[in-house]
């Protein structure tokens, strides 16, 4: 068992941290870069080069650790990435460890982002497919090289096979320890041979996880387990109504709290200091503020929502066109119109936002679930007044994120920084958040209204499709703002401006509301919304024409073959046109998001009610499925997130604008007895692997949706449906 | 105050408000990390540690109330269930994120220690308290029914 | 917690005396005719017919018996509620074998000994060394007044207990009294334990009648 005291963990849990490159042996960075390794690689990411073995480091006990430079929050990077380089490598399992790699954008960008590393948009195996494979390669040949000279025989005769370096002939071998030291001195192959797909031995195998033991005994760090000596835990009073700002602080009372440090206040509330968690959580509550709610949102969310439904009626920008609607509607056939409206809705990740800062020997230390690592720390940087590249982030396991980490605005990083310089700069300071702080911090996913008008033709046909989409855009005056092109920002109107199916008319508008509420991405972003709208109201016209949902859909998707093939799957599986289970009924539901496709069939019935998931069957289209059994775990809490959030979630402002919900007990989480049963069938694939963090998500809802249109006539038209029930 | 109890096996006294929940003793006095904060009103159940042997929720369990009683967290959970547990948590590599597998392991252990042979609906009752965001929960029901085949033998 | 301990335990003592002193003085009440929105015995007093006022006593009896922080632990079913709105618990938690909770979650596996406020947010958690879910036959909620009246007087549906004993159990059991020592963030029953046990005593012995149907 773990030792007792108040010995800190933090120390020798930290000594592996970024110093590491110094204190193992092999293939150090920079004298590879130095020898040109840096360029080896550059065509990869387009202009931003790095060395391959940034990401190996091979040590004299055998151990290859990877540096994965995405987070881990149960996405599975940490696993995924490194199989890549175990493959080309040709490592043995057993010697391979993950760890987070330092925070340097020049080494680290993801090459979906720019010059910029970070986590999103299911992004980080897509990313590096080809990279860590190369860099896994790459350290082979070194190795082999090395093992040539020692061994004088020609480098083609070696053979590498789990973690041994062979030469049949003279029936030599070496562990990869033995000679690192040796490899290090190799240059760096300019472009290492991959592996054909048909010798992979760990790719598209269900490999263990590297990170799933120290998470069963309470061993793994996540940054609330990050205690430095001399650390103070501070809390931050936020205001209830988003946007408003401190007026004034009595502070007397919190003071007076045992354990109380400090009082300072932040641009974002105000900062109780303290020894212990409870101390600085008793003076939180001990303190008295009064906000100025000048620049706050001061509207209820009903009248948000009345007001962004109220846009919907009219059409917005142009975000797609094709054809004629306005000509077409003028046609023969039946008209079909909904309004849709979908709460804003809070992450929720289980392990609230929290930060540690400490100054180090040259200039600040940083331990947080950093999803965007560069902009993080450009940001404390900026805060402390030292240059980025004095800012070490640690970038810590996350209890989750679905988005949260995420911040364009580097908001948390930015208080965590603030909290700490406002204490004087010099003891190491917690920043935590609690679940009061999460559920009604904001950031949430945008309200947003949709409006949908269809023509169904006489014989059947889906001759037009009208969606005008009206909320808010959290890209609009981020440092995302490049994504928003001719006033449209893309994430409102993905899965719809694009949508899939053949329909000759289409036109796809959309109104930018802006509010003080913070709003943000929310696990797949805009499809969590429109893939709802677009995928009930398609069921609903095809009713209307006559169609099976499945086969009417596949009908459409004559030039989508990866959205039809996963939706024959998933009907393959579910056994599609056999009869429910008595009460019940089934809906289906297909959504293609950040380049993988997903297609799912619930099984439903109502009690109380209230619906109730039996089943879920969900065929997945993510390209090579690198780790199958990842895949199969990113559906299932895919479909679980989605469901959750579809069934219960909605944060409501009252009328004043403050936050009503506060904690799990008003704002549900799918509980074990809610979750359905879900069976994955990964659709075989030679394209290169895509996302599967975010995809799994959009399907679920509306596939339940239309189950509920068969179990009771009408689509939910506003979500959450256990409060609009 | 000073308060009297056993963590893990061993003696421990711990002076500190009588307020202090056990979760945030547990964490900032004795630095035991792997019982989590997740909500602190007994929601979500990643705080659980075993009370005298039964579940317990330690964001509302203070100090004051624990003179005598023996704790057991993350860290020094033994014995027949918290193997079998382990063991088949690792063979489904049920957790994503991890942060609230601790309780869950708390909760699934006590559970088979009662009934040998949880159905569903045991384990939905046992583990109603127990929220997954990344929604595990389907390996979580294979995997405590895959420990108490294994306890059987 | 040592605090609230001695404060259920002073609860309790008041209530002994007060229905020491009502019961020698119940014919000829006195004192205030309403304690913290709950009429007193004292109130009652100008109904002449015995029959009338007993059942007049148990309406008032019903307006603690039939408050949330009753009713949410006597639910007709297997899942008790919350709050003021009396809402499903969350998280969702069921009766168990005994009314306690299933084995991994048992009601003592969030409620303590005693209330706990939460750390870091208002509100509390209640406890109480006995905290469960009263047994099915016990379940008042949704129940109308004069039937609660039938199941409480009836030993198969109260616990096996006699009128006299159900005077003892109203007026001085420490669950009861948690009515109105419910922790921060919820409302108390109406009244006290005292005056509440008063009414109990009061309604025995004019022969607890049930109010009309």
């Amino acid at each position: 068992m773990a030792k007792l005291g108040l010995e800190s963990p933090s120390r020798r849990a930290f000594l592996g941290g970024t110093g590491a490159l110094v204190v193992a042996v092999a293939l150090p960075l920079k004298s590879l870069a130095q020898s040109g390794a840096a360029k080896v690689l550059a065509g990869e990411a387009g202009a931003q080069s790095f060395a391959p073995n940034a990401f190996v480091r091979i040590a004299t006990d055998d151990t290859v650790t990877v540096l994965i430079k995405h987070i881990e929050f149960g996405q599975g990077p940490f696993t995924g990435l490194a199989t890549l380089v175990a493959e080309e490598l040709d490592a043995d399992w057993a010697q391979i460890r993950a760890e987070h790699a330092p925070a340097d954008a020049t080494l680290y960008a993801n090459a979906a982002f720019g010059p910029i590393q970070g986590t999103g948009g299911s992004t980080a195996m897509a990313v590096s497919y080809e990279l860590m494979r190369k860099a896994g390669a790459a350290a082979r040949v070194m190795l082999v090289a090395a093992a040539a000279k020692a061994w004088s025989v020609p480098p083609a005769e070696i053979t590498v096979a789990k973690g041994v370096v062979a030469h049949e002939a003279t029936g030599r071998s070496s562990g990869f320890g033995a000679l690192a030291e040796a490899a290090a001195q190799e240059a760096p192959p300019a472009e290492p041979a991959l592996k054909t797909p048909d010798r992979f031995v760990y790719i598209g195998k269900d490999m263990p996880k590297l990170d799933t033991g120290g998470k069963l005994d309470g061993s793994a760090l996540f940054t609330l387990d990050v205690y430095r000596d001399g650390m103070l835990t501070a809390v931050v009073a936020h205001p209830d109504k988003l946007g408003a700002k401190v007026a004034s602080v009595d502070e007397t009372a919190a003071r007076a709290v045992p354990g109380v440090v400090d009082v300072k206040t932040l641009g974002s509330g105000v900062a109780v200091y303290a020894e212990t968690t409870f101390a600085a959580l008793k003076g939180r509550r001990a303190l008295a503020v009064a906000w100025d709610e000048t620049g706050a949102e001061t509207r209820s969310s009903a009248e948000i929502a009345a007001a962004a439904q109220e846009a919907a009626r009219g059409r917005g920008a142009l975000a797609r066109e094709a054809g004629s609607v306005d000509e077409a509607f003028k046609g023969e056939g039946t008209i079909l119109q909904a309004e849709y409206l979908f709460p804003y809705l809070a992450h929720a990740p289980m392990e609230p936002l929290d930060a540690v800062i400490a100054r180090s020997e040259d200039g600040i230390e940083a331990w947080m679930g950093s999803q965007i690592q560069t902009l993080d720390q450009g940001t404390i940087a900026a805060v402390c007044g030292v240059e980025p590249a004095k800012v070490a982030i640690h970038t810590m396991l996350a209890g989750g994120s679905f988005g949260r980490r995420a911040q364009p605005t580097s908001h948390l990083a930015a208080e965590a920084a603030q909290a700490f310089m406002a204490a004087g700069g010099t003891r190491p300071v917690k920043l935590m958040w609690t679940r009061e702080d999460d559920i009604r911090g904001g950031y949430y996913r945008p309200l947003m209204a949709h409006r949908l008008r269809g023509l169904v033709a006489p014989d059947g046909a889906i001759l037009a499709w009208e969606q005008v989409i009206a909320g808010q855009s959290f890209l609009a005056g981020s440092p995302f703002e490049g994504m928003v092109q001719n006033g449209i920002d893309p994430t409102m109107v993905e899965g719809a401006s694009d949508l899939h199916y053949a329909i000759p008319n289409l036109h796809v508008s959309v109104h930018t509301l802006p509010s003080p509420v913070t709003t943000l991405w929310w696990r797949s972003v805009g499809h969590t919304h429109t893939g709802y709208a677009v995928e009930t109201f398609l069921d609903e016209l095809l009713e209307r024409g006559g169609k099976d949902p499945v086969e009417g859909r596949l009908a459409l998707l004559a030039e989508e073959p990866r959205l039809a093939g996963v939706l024959s799957r998933a009907a393959e599986i579910a056994g599609w046109g056999r009869a429910p289970g008595e009460g019940r009924a089934f809906g289906v539901a297909a959504v293609h998001s950040f380049n993988s496709y997903v297609a799912q069939i619930a099984e439903v019935s109502i009690e109380g009610g209230v619906p109730r998931v039996h089943r879920v069957w969900c065929a997945v289209d993510c390209g090579l499925a690198v780790n199958p059994n990842v895949v199969a775990a990113q559906m299932e809490g895919g479909i679980g997130y989605g469901l959750g959030a579809m069934l219960f979630d909605e944060i409501t402002l009252e009328a004043g604008g403050a936050v009503r919900q506060s904690n799990f007990h008003d704002y549900r989480s799918l509980r074990i007895g809610e979750m359905p049963e879900v069976e994955v069938a990964i659709v075989p694939s030679t394209e290169n692997p895509t996302g599967v963090g975010e995809p799994g998500v959009p399907p679920i809802a509306p596939a339940v949706a239309n189950a509920m249109r068969r179990l009771t006539g009408r689509t939910p038209r506003r979500l959450p449906v256990v409060a609009a029930v | 105050m000073v308060v009297s109890l056993s963590v893990n096996g061993e003696a421990v006294e711990v002076d500190a408000d009588p307020d202090t929940p056990l979760l945030w003793v547990l964490r900032d006095h004795l630095r035991l990390t792997g019982t989590k904060f997740g909500c602190g009103i007994a929601q979500c159940g990643a705080c659980t540690v075993h009370l005298n042997g039964q579940p317990r929720r330690a964001c509302v369990t203070p100090l004051g109330s624990l003179d005598g009683y023996d704790v057991t967290t993350i860290e020094g959970l033994k014995g027949p269930e918290a193997d079998a547990v382990r063991a088949a948590w690792t063979a489904l590599d049920t957790p994503q994120c991890g942060y609230c597998q601790s309780g869950q392991i708390m909760t699934a252990a006590a559970l088979l220690a009662a009934v040998p042979s949880p159905g569903d609906g045991d384990i939905d009752a046992a583990l109603a308290g127990n929220i997954c965001r990344c929604a595990t929960y389907v390996r979580i029901r294979k995997a405590v029914k895959t420990a108490a085949a294994a306890l059987k033998g | 917690m040592r605090r609230t301990a001695c404060l259920v335990a002073l609860a309790t003592l008041l209530a002994l005396a007060a229905c020491g002193e009502k019961k020698e003085e119940a014919k000829v009440p006195e004192g205030p005719l309403e304690v913290l929105g709950l009429k007193t015995v004292a109130a009652f007093s100008a109904i002449a017919d015995p029959a009338e006022r007993s059942a007049a006593l148990f309406g008032e009896m019903a307006k603690v018996i039939a408050h949330p922080r009753c009713l949410n632990c006597h639910p007709r079913g297997d899942t008790p509620t919350q709050g003021e709105s009396m809402r499903p618990h969350e998280p969702p938690v069921a009766r168990g074998a005994n009314g306690h909770g299933p084995p991994g979650m048992m009601c003592s596996t969030c409620h303590g000994a005693t209330n706990v406020a939460f750390a870091g947010s208002p509100g509390s958690i209640p406890g109480h060394p006995h905290w469960g879910l009263a047994p099915l036959e016990m379940a008042w909620a949704g129940v109308p007044a004069a039937e609660i009246c039938a199941q409480i007087k009836d030993p198969s549906r109260n616990g096996g207990r006699t009128l006299e004993a159900l005077v003892e159990h109203m007026g001085k059991d420490s669950l009861v009294g948690w009515g109105w020592e419910p922790g921060e963030g919820r409302a108390p029953a109406p009244g006290d334990q005292a005056t509440f046990g008063a009414l109990v005593a009061a309604w025995v012995e004019t022969g607890a009648h049930c109010p009309a149907p």
